[in-house]
């Protein structure tokens, strides 16, 4: 794939503005960033590349001052610089606006703008002043609102676009855009886009992060791809197509785990007994577009697609997480009213979410409680697991699993990843789900855990469970999958069965398409 | 469970009762030094009577009330009406035995208490459905029964204290099957909720719901119905409470019954080790608490000092005790410098595997 | 609710003189409702009851309750950045013992005012200190400096100390005539202006509009570059402050010093803010609103001694009911704004 270097600056005399070099950040176990350059020129706008993990934010807050590298050197205009911390480097001309607006919602938009730095007269703020110096902030970035009105009454766009008058309100150089459009719809987007080309003719250098790939070939000039805490490469974005971005996103390089034959079976021979769960036209408004699936027993199905693609949100509508406003479900043939996940855990579906600590693990319970947790709240309180079988069922998954350490009574928290996530798979297979749905079973966790994992997700398949299984690593999905869903910007873009079905085929699709189709739709 | 975990168990479970224990037994020395005979305990007639007796007599209404507490904090939440529901429990059942046909009777007397439960229960009904259905943050929530439940009690009363002369419900509060039967209904509930928590799932549930209420909607736990249920109970132990303190001196003030009983309850449990942030709960650690205020509180009057003075013990006691919990206050001690915190809301998860490593070191050098 | 976007820029200004006038912004929605329902149960105390509608009776509002309008003025400062101060009631009940028996003790009345001022602020200064140093719930710790307000009440004295300094009672029964046979005390005049100046702190400084920040968002403040530390201090130095002043207020209203003052004002100053329209959780309020939710809690207990069947304790549930319909007001306007 696409590995060569092909860095081309907008021009060829220009002088980067932010220009870093050889950034190393390890934190304690993990090389979070190793050895990455980076590169930042005066009006243009810069994509910065990567999947989950891959190091944009560590690679972010390394520029903003938010981290200290361990090895490297940023140059500003030309000279070294370290900052201390976010207000450090905003003093110098680097502002940061975040994908959750952090602004006051409460204040008016002009507060908003120059809360901090308010013009002031005999000590007191000068309400009109700030007014005239708001409007004309809103006036550079062309945004016709009311600068009294308060901050709340806008759209998420709009308060997005405030806060990037607030960034440019200091005489930023350097605008960085952390994941910016992920809330928005695309009237938004585009005026968002406005906006940026905006600023970049006037000379700013913006550097965007983004999940959408459309929207980077949309705004972007040039893009840095970064994986697993490593630079790819630079790219002009008129040079690179789709594909290549995809894959030089993903990568190819498989290790030790590549090793391991294909997982998935793929015998579609008994298919008689109806679907565990068909959806139809299931879908929740700025979450996942309405889809349909059906999911059989003993099957694998994989989502896959990028970051904010949608597959968490197909996830969590299966299980009644998330309400869906439209479509239906049917569990075993009939018609299933999702009004949760009780529901859903009485019709034997069963999530594990990608957020472990968030959602999934309670850390100050001891691994027999967080194991049994699941069977007992299904049971109800007043029928406890009587203490024998449920010492022998946790002793079983203990061993099965091999979780460790073996003590039922170790804090959870005490845990490493992996053994964490075992507890958790095993607190579902001890209600006999019908169908398991595995959201990122196999991130952050270390490489023996990880195959462990897998090869259970095979084997529980062949003893007939259906599994949703979701993970940001391509390979991952394929090799365990019999059938792999694939999205894309919120949608469900297709569906792939087969033996043959290969990385190259579903990258094709994560990165094109039908984007004459999702015109359309929005 | 092998023999080594149970020893373990008991070992944390040792270690966080640790200093609670330690002051309750100094404040008990200071009480043998100032009254030698402070540990006698005699027999007469058929009942019990000393000091250490006193103390857990008076001490029942506080202990029973801080047992309810103790579930609603593991919850996440706290219950702030119990001192009005006291005073409305002894309303309730004052007015009604009072104005009943045969005042002296045993149907007056539970026909009182029986009417005094439901209104509580009822009540506790209303804490929970602010806080589990309309999701109101439960400080504010149980405020306004706080504020209006004494009202509502003077409102019953008429204003006036309501005394009533009925031997069965003194029984409540003053009467004795050798030792005071305050003291055996508060010790009968605290091991009937111990046993029902321990024993059942329920204990598990609760605190899984205040540890992580997320995972624990996830986990198909019903967490709705637990707080709500929690509430109720609280406001029933308040009840019985107020029922003590009532029939103890067989009238109902509800100006002054259970006045500050609820900061006394918060503070058993916080002194008992169970954190206001809700999750793992010691009701062992409850007891404690509650025996260690009510014996701050005799020992003020045994040494002679005003009794109004208690409360700047009580004020040092939470001070210590919060200190001591407050992670930020142990990071200090253990001179930890604390990172400046980065923009938490402003990244997406962390580098996938960075997920278990808090970067403290990284952040930038102040 | 959508905001038209214009492509082509508009100039400099004209951005708020072009817009039609929005209607009633939504922030202001619970003031004016407090102030309606004010202007609602004093219309019909009114038409109910003769002689109600007197400017004296307005004074009178204003002169009974000249401690809490200080002590919300205090609170709301506290309540918009989204914290609880539960110590005011016996910080005020303190500052009455202080000065009754600084006074007993022959202190000259200037002397007792400043150290009751100087003691309020630094008691509350402390809080704000634990409170924020040591992440410790605001609740949690007010409480604790609510224990120990009341029982250094105790430590000074157990009984009341009645005030016999002339020169304190001179101050108290002091009378300011306004045109129309109406006439107020000192200390309404006092109380007015500490609203005053809370309203300029507030609206014209940027420790007030920090105030509002943290409130909004404590991550966002701090990311923003303000001060949040020292507003999060500040906050409980100034509701230190007013239960002190409050405090004075009182000893001139009831000319004694005692531990058992003002035992429950905390939740009438809680109550009287939060009817005024201030949210409990922080952000928006007015300190204007707190005042006009003290007239509030003031007007109810007029109507109920004119009315005199009814006794003193209705006041109680009125104010809780009328809390509880606030709360939930509050809620509803909360989750209708996350729904957008």
């Amino acid at each position: 794939m696409t590995e060569t270097l092909s860095a081309a600056p907008p021009a060829a005399t220009a002088e980067p503005i932010v220009d870093m070099r050889g950034i190393s950040i390890e934190f304690p176990g993990v090389k979070a960033l190793q050895d990455v350059d980076f590169r930042l020129f005066p009006g243009e706008v810069h994509a910065l590349m990567g999947e989950n993990g891959a190091g944009k934010s560590t690679l972010i807050k390394a520029l903003t001052g938010v981290y200290s590298v361990d090895s490297g050197v940023t140059r500003l205009a030309g000279r070294p610089v370290t900052f201390s911390g976010p207000a450090a480097a905003q003093d110098a001309g680097i502002s940061t606006v975040y994908q959750e607006v952090n602004l006051c919602t409460n204040l008016t938009v002009a507060e908003n703008i120059l809360l901090g730095r308010e013009p002031r007269r005999f000590g007191a703020i000068d309400a009109r002043a700030m007014r005239v110096r708001a409007a004309e902030l809103l006036d550079r970035i062309g945004l016709d609102i009311d600068p009294v009105s308060v901050l709340g009454s806008h759209p998420i766009a709009v308060q997005q676009l405030v806060a990037i008058a607030r960034a440019v309100a200091v005489d930023s150089h350097v605008l960085v855009l952390d994941e910016p459009t992920s809330s928005l719809d695309s009237d938004e987007v585009a005026e968002l886009f406005r906006t940026m080309r905006v600023l970049r003719d006037n000379g700013v250098a913006i550097l965007f992060v983004t999940h959408f790939i459309d929207q980077v070939y949309e705004i972007s000039d040039r893009m840095t791809v970064l994986r697993n805490g490593r630079l790819v490469g630079e790219y002009a974005t008129a040079e690179l197509s789709r594909i290549g971005l995809v894959s030089a996103m993903i990568g190819r390089e498989l290790g030790e785990l590549e090793e391991v034959e294909r997982l998935a079976t793929h015998d579609t021979a008994e298919r008689s007994a109806p679907p565990v769960l068909r959806a139809k036209g299931l879908g929740r408004s700025g979450a996942i577009e309405p889809f349909d699936l059906e999911i059989n027993p003993g099957e694998v199905v994989g989502l896959a697609g990028l970051l904010g693609s949608g597959r968490t949100e197909l996830a969590r509508l299966l299980f009644g997480a998330d309400r869906a406003d439209s479509g239906r479900v049917e569990v075993g043939g009939n018609p299933l009213h999702l009004r949760g996940p009780r529901t859903a855990i009485a019709a034997g579906i069963a999530f594990c979410s990608e957020d472990r600590k968030g959602e999934g693990l309670i850390p100050d319970l001891s691994v027999r409680d967080n194991l049994v947790l699941a069977m007992q709240a299904a049971r109800g309180w007043t029928r406890p697991i009587p203490r024998r079988v449920k010492n022998e069922l946790v002793e079983s998954y203990l061993e099965t699993l091999d979780i460790r350490p073996r003590d039922p009574d170790a804090l959870i928290r005490n845990l490493s990843g992996g053994n964490q996530q075992k507890v958790l798979l095993a607190r579902w297979l001890v209600t006999k789900p019908k169908l398991l749905i595995l959201d990122e079973p196999t991130r952050g966790i270390d490489v023996g855990a990880k195959a462990q994992i897998q090869k259970l997700v095979a084997e529980l398949a062949a003893e007939g469970l259906a599994i949703v299984f979701i993970s940001a690593e391509l390979e991952e999905v394929v090799r365990i999958s019999d059938r792999i869903v694939v999205l894309r910007d919120r949608r469900k873009v297709a569906e792939l069965a087969g033996p043959d079905v290969g990385v190259d085929e579903v990258m094709d699709l994560i990165a094109s398409g039908e984007p004459e189709r999702e015109r359309a739709a929005s | 469970m092998t023999t080594t975990a149970r020893d373990a168990l008991i070992r944390a479970g040792r270690s966080r009762l640790t200093w609670p224990v330690l002051a309750l037994v100094a404040l008990l020395l200071v009480n043998v030094i100032v009254t030698p005979s402070f540990f006698d305990i005699r027999l007469q007639d058929g009942h019990l009577y000393g000091s250490l007796i006193d103390i857990l007599k008076n001490g029942a209404p506080t202990l029973l009330i801080a047992l309810g507490m103790t579930l609603v904090i593991a919850t996440r939440g706290i219950d702030l009406s119990v001192g009005a529901v006291v005073a409305i429990a002894g309303a309730v059942a004052c007015t009604s035995i009072a104005g009943a046909a045969d005042s002296g009777g045993a149907a007056a007397a539970f026909t009182g208490i029986g009417l005094a439960l439901l209104l509580c229960a009822v009540l506790g009904f209303w804490n929970g459905f602010l806080v589990s259905v309309l999701g109101i943050q439960p400080i504010i929530a149980t405020l306004v029964l706080m504020i209006t439940g004494r009202g509502i009690a003077m409102l019953i009363t008429d204003g006036q204290i309501v005394t009533v002369n009925n031997p069965y419900y003194a029984g409540v509060g003053a009467g004795f099957v050798v030792l005071p039967v305050a003291i055996l209904i508060s010790v009968g509930m605290f091991a009937l909720v111990g046993l029902v928590t321990r024993r059942t799932a329920l204990g598990m549930l609760i605190e899984s719901v205040g540890i992580n209420p997320k995972a624990s909607r996830l986990a198909g736990v019903r967490s709705r119905t637990i707080v709500w249920t929690v509430y109720v109970f609280c406001a029933l132990c308040a009840a019985v409470g107020g029922l003590m303190i009532s029939s103890n001196v067989s009238a109902a003030d509800a100006n002054n019954a259970g006045l500050w009983i609820e900061l006394d309850a918060i503070l058993a449990v916080v002194i008992g080790g169970t954190a206001l942030s809700g999750g793992r709960y010691s009701l062992t650690g409850t007891l404690v608490g509650a025996l260690l205020i009510q014996t701050l509180t005799t020992t003020v009057y045994t040494t002679g000092i005003a009794p109004e003075i208690t409360l700047v013990f009580k004020a040092l006691v939470v001070i210590v005790v919060c200190l001591i919990q407050a992670p930020k206050a142990r990071a200090l001690l253990r001179r930890r410098r604390t990172p400046v915190a980065p923009p938490n809301a402003a990244a997406p998860p962390e580098p996938a595997v960075a997920v278990e490593t808090t970067p403290t070191r990284k952040v930038g050098q102040r | 609710m959508k905001t038209e976007l214009r492509s082509a820029p508009v100039r400099p200004g004209a951005a708020s003189g072009t817009r039609p006038r929005p209607r009633v912004p939504s922030r202001f929605v619970p003031v004016l409702a407090t102030f309606a329902l004010f202007l609602a149960t004093f219309g019909a105390g009114s038409l109910r009851y003769e002689g109600f509608a007197s400017g004296q009776v307005v004074a009178n509002l204003f002169i009974d309750n000249t401690f809490l309008i200080v002590l919300a003025v205090g609170m709301t400062f506290v309540i918009l950045t989204g914290g609880i101060d539960l110590s005011v009631g016996s910080v005020v009940a303190l500052s009455t013992m202080v000065t009754a028996s600084g006074l007993q003790a022959g202190w000259p009345v200037p002397v007792v005012i400043l150290a009751v001022l100087a003691l309020g602020s630094v008691f509350g200064l402390l809080m704000g200190l634990v409170i924020h140093y040591f992440d410790i719930q605001p609740f949690i710790v007010t409480l604790a400096g609510m224990f120990l307000a009341r029982g250094l009440c105790f430590v000074i004295d157990v009984e009341s100390i009645s005030i016999k300094n002339e020169t304190f009672r001179d101050l108290a029964t002091g009378i300011i005539e306004l045109p129309g046979g109406v006439s107020i005390t000192y200390g309404v005049v006092v109380a007015l202006l500490v609203v005053a100046v809370a309203v300029y702190v507030l609206h014209q400084t940027r420790f007030g509009r920090t105030v509002y920040a943290v409130g909004g968002s404590e991550s966002s403040a701090m990311l923003m570059g303000l001060s949040t530390a020292r507003v999060k201090v500040g906050v409980y130095a100034i509701s230190g402050f007013c239960s002190a002043l409050g405090g004075l207020l009182f000893a001139l209203y009831m000319l004694s010093g005692y531990g058992l003052h003002a035992v429950g004002m905390e939740l009438q100053a809680i109550a009287a803010v939060v009817v005024g329209g201030t949210l409990l959780t922080g952000g928006a309020g007015y300190v204007l609103g707190s005042v006009i939710g003290v007239l509030m809690l003031g007007t109810i207990q007029t109507i109920i001694s004119f009315e005199g069947t009814l006794s003193s304790w209705w006041t109680m549930i009125v104010v809780g009911v009328l809390l509880l319909v606030f709360i939930v007001m509050q809620r509803a306007i909360l989750r209708r704004q996350a729904r957008h």
